[in-house]
């Protein structure tokens, strides 16, 4: 009995293990082909174990990093500025739609919930943005559209609605007034769900490339995820835009196009792909969406 | 706290609250009765409207945002019957009628987006809920120790943007050095040009999308498992329960609240596809779109590179509409079946 017990243990963790490692390969190709000699490239194609070794492709990119740094500059402005303003705006809303005694919570709660059932879709918000607040080239364009999710309200609100009442009625007790009561009272005692709000929020505008696609054609104002985009889409992005190579230092007679692509997006990409799997726990707590009923 | 979001329920509290913010008059002997009861109606209402007046300011910045931001872009929908012009704005633009969307559906653009956007998200849900709660069980099994490395190992790819997703793919699929058609040389086959041949995309785009949601959705469920009471499984050992009949009888009964709150999540997401998915995993290539192309990176296409805006706006309108249908269906059947499980 315990023996097929044991063995059936070893096969579910057999299948783990190749499962892992399948979905972990495809990563490991990139890298590869980001550290393989561009002759080898073209004559060997993309394989996992470089023939043929070569750093060639981060010398090209890394010797004019202008354009890199001045992305990630971008990047981590826009995430900061709308994590800090998401997650103070997110917090003041979901606050109040969890006070049962507040009088007009039930409206509030369906203003807000009726957003995540139905919306305008992308051409008014597109006309909004471009011909109304003219937001074109602006870094409040990648702001602004993804600043207040009414998804990550139901979270904090479900998070909030656990602190006691009383705690509340006995500041108001003691003359604390709303404000006083929200910034002092109920903010540091809520801070494990400010955590994972706050980085599920800049999570979502650290990998947002479709506002940057929609509103930004300034090159001085690309973010990292529209770096990667116009790569993707064509090397000949760089070809094309002599002054963008020019920015980058590049010979294009010479430049290792397949090795220097991967590594556009090992740079882009790698940094935050170490970072953000120490907080995993905090995305599935954040996304139990169980707790949109509570 | 959703069951009780309904309109009929807000009936006591949305009586409107004058904008002037004045007290009326009082209410003279001489007025009638009705028109009394009126008036100190509204002054008890902005009394109540005084000592939530604090709360009502810091919801102020989030509702304003929303105004703005959600739902003057739904005042915005009346593009889709206008012939929209960039120098005449929304409201100078001249009124067609369903012109737009008679155009629309008379090219077979309308069924063929329709029904890439629907059978992929079916074929999604269908794929990755299945393998998730599999694999969920199966981690059930196994000691912590090594099933969070296995956790970490799966969860990875959702940490990548679809546009990184889109490099990964390529590596594979790249026509002259992609590892895929370097094997298919390797083994004396013909080479394939994934990125204009439309036949294998179906299964493609289900497994990139398997390959970056399993991780997620297996934790969710199995967090799911491990919020279950550990006495049920006790009770059922001691019966002498085999591991398949707990699975079966105890597991997934008591999960399915969670995964059925998630089918209907989905189910109204049915009309919304996932455009960076359907974006840079084909690479935007032209030969693909009897194959890839769904409602978003239609709509996306014709306002930002064809340039046809009202087109763009009546499918995004038949987009935002028969969704709102398909979440309101979703959720009254499922109310109806087992009101617990609905979403409100």
């Amino acid at each position: 009995m315990t023996k097929t017990l044991e063995l059936s243990k070893i096969l579910i963790n057999l299948l783990f293990i190749i499962l892992s490692v399948l979905v972990v390969l495809p990563f490991l190709l990139v890298i590869a082909v980001s550290l393989t000699d561009e002759k080898a490239l073209s004559r060997d194609g993309y394989q996992f174990i470089p023939k043929s070794f070569s750093l060639e492709a981060y010398r090209y990119l890394l010797d004019a990093p202008e354009v890199m740094i001045k992305a990630y500059g971008v990047t981590i402005t826009v995430t900061v500025i709308g994590s800090l303003v998401g997650l103070l705006l997110t917090a003041m809303t979901a606050y109040v739609i969890s006070r049962p005694d507040y009088r007009y919570n039930r409206m509030t709660t369906f203003y807000v919930f009726f957003t995540m059932l139905f919306s305008g879709g992308l051409v008014p918000s597109y006309i909004l943005m471009t011909q109304y607040l003219h937001l074109k080239d602006s870094l409040l364009a990648l702001i602004l559209p993804v600043l207040l999710s009414p998804f990550n309200i139901m979270v904090m609100k479900g998070f909030m609605s656990k602190i006691p009442l009383e705690i509340i009625e006995s500041a108001k007790m003691d003359g604390a007034r709303e404000f006083r009561i929200f910034f002092r009272i109920i903010l540091p005692l809520s801070t494990p769900a400010l955590a994972t709000l706050g980085l599920l929020i800049s999570f979502s505008y650290w990998n947002d490339w479709f506002n940057a696609m929609l509103y930004i054609d300034d090159p001085g104002k690309v973010p990292l995820q529209l770096l990667l985009v116009r790569t993707l889409n064509s090397i000949e992005f760089l070809t094309t835009n002599t002054e963008f190579a020019t920015q980058l230092g590049i010979d294009l007679a010479s430049f290792p196009n397949n090795s220097a692509r991967m590594a556009i997006a090992v740079l882009a990409g790698g940094p935050m792909l170490i970072i953000f799997p120490f907080f995993q726990r905090f995305f599935v707590k954040g996304l139990t969406v169980g707790s949109l009923k509570g | 706290m959703l069951n009780k979001v309904s309109l009929a329920g807000d009936t006591e509290n949305s009586r409107i609250v004058p904008e002037t913010g004045q007290t009326g008059p009082l209410p003279s002997p001489d007025m009638p009765p009705k028109q009394r009861k009126q008036q100190s109606v509204i002054r008890k209402e902005l009394r109540h409207f005084r000592n939530n007046r604090e709360l009502f300011l810091l919801s102020l910045p989030g509702i304003l945002y929303k105004l703005i931001f959600a739902y003057i872009p739904m005042v915005g929908l009346i593009i889709a019957f206008k012939n929209y012009r960039y120098d005449l704005g929304i409201f100078g633009s001249k009124w067609v009628g369903l012109e737009n969307f008679r155009y629309l559906f008379s090219t077979d653009t309308a069924w063929r987006i329709t029904r890439n956007t629907v059978l992929y998200n079916a074929g999604y849900i269908l794929v990755t809920t299945v393998a998730a709660l599999l694999l969920a069980i199966l981690m059930n099994e196994i000691k912590q120790k090594w099933s969070k490395f296995y956790q970490t190992a799966l969860f990875l790819p959702h940490f990548l943007s679809w546009v990184l997703v889109g490099y990964v793919a390529y590596a594979f699929l790249n026509h002259a050095d992609g590892l895929i058609n370097r094997t298919l040389q390797a083994f004396g086959m013909d080479p394939v040009s994934w990125y204009q041949n439309a036949a294998p995309w179906p299964v493609i785009l289900i497994l990139v999308h398997l390959w970056k949601a399993v991780g997620f959705n297996t934790l969710i469920y199995f967090a799911g498992i491990l919020g279950i009471n550990g006495e049920y499984y006790e009770a059922a050992r001691i019966d002498g329960a085999t591991k398949w009949q707990m699975a079966r009888k105890i597991t997934l009964p008591l999960l399915s609240p969670l995964v059925i709150i998630l089918l209907i999540l989905s189910i109204g997401n049915m009309f919304r596809g996932d455009f960076g998915l359907h974006y840079f995993i084909p690479n935007n290539s032209g030969f693909l779109y009897g194959s890839t192309d769904i409602i978003d990176t239609y709509v996306y296409r014709a306002l930002r590179e064809i340039g046809n805006v009202s087109m763009s706006a009546a499918t995004g309108f038949y987009q935002s509409v028969v969704g709102f249908v398909l979440v309101l269906l979703a959720n009254g059947i499922v109310r109806k079946i087992n009101p617990d499980h609905s979403l409100w």
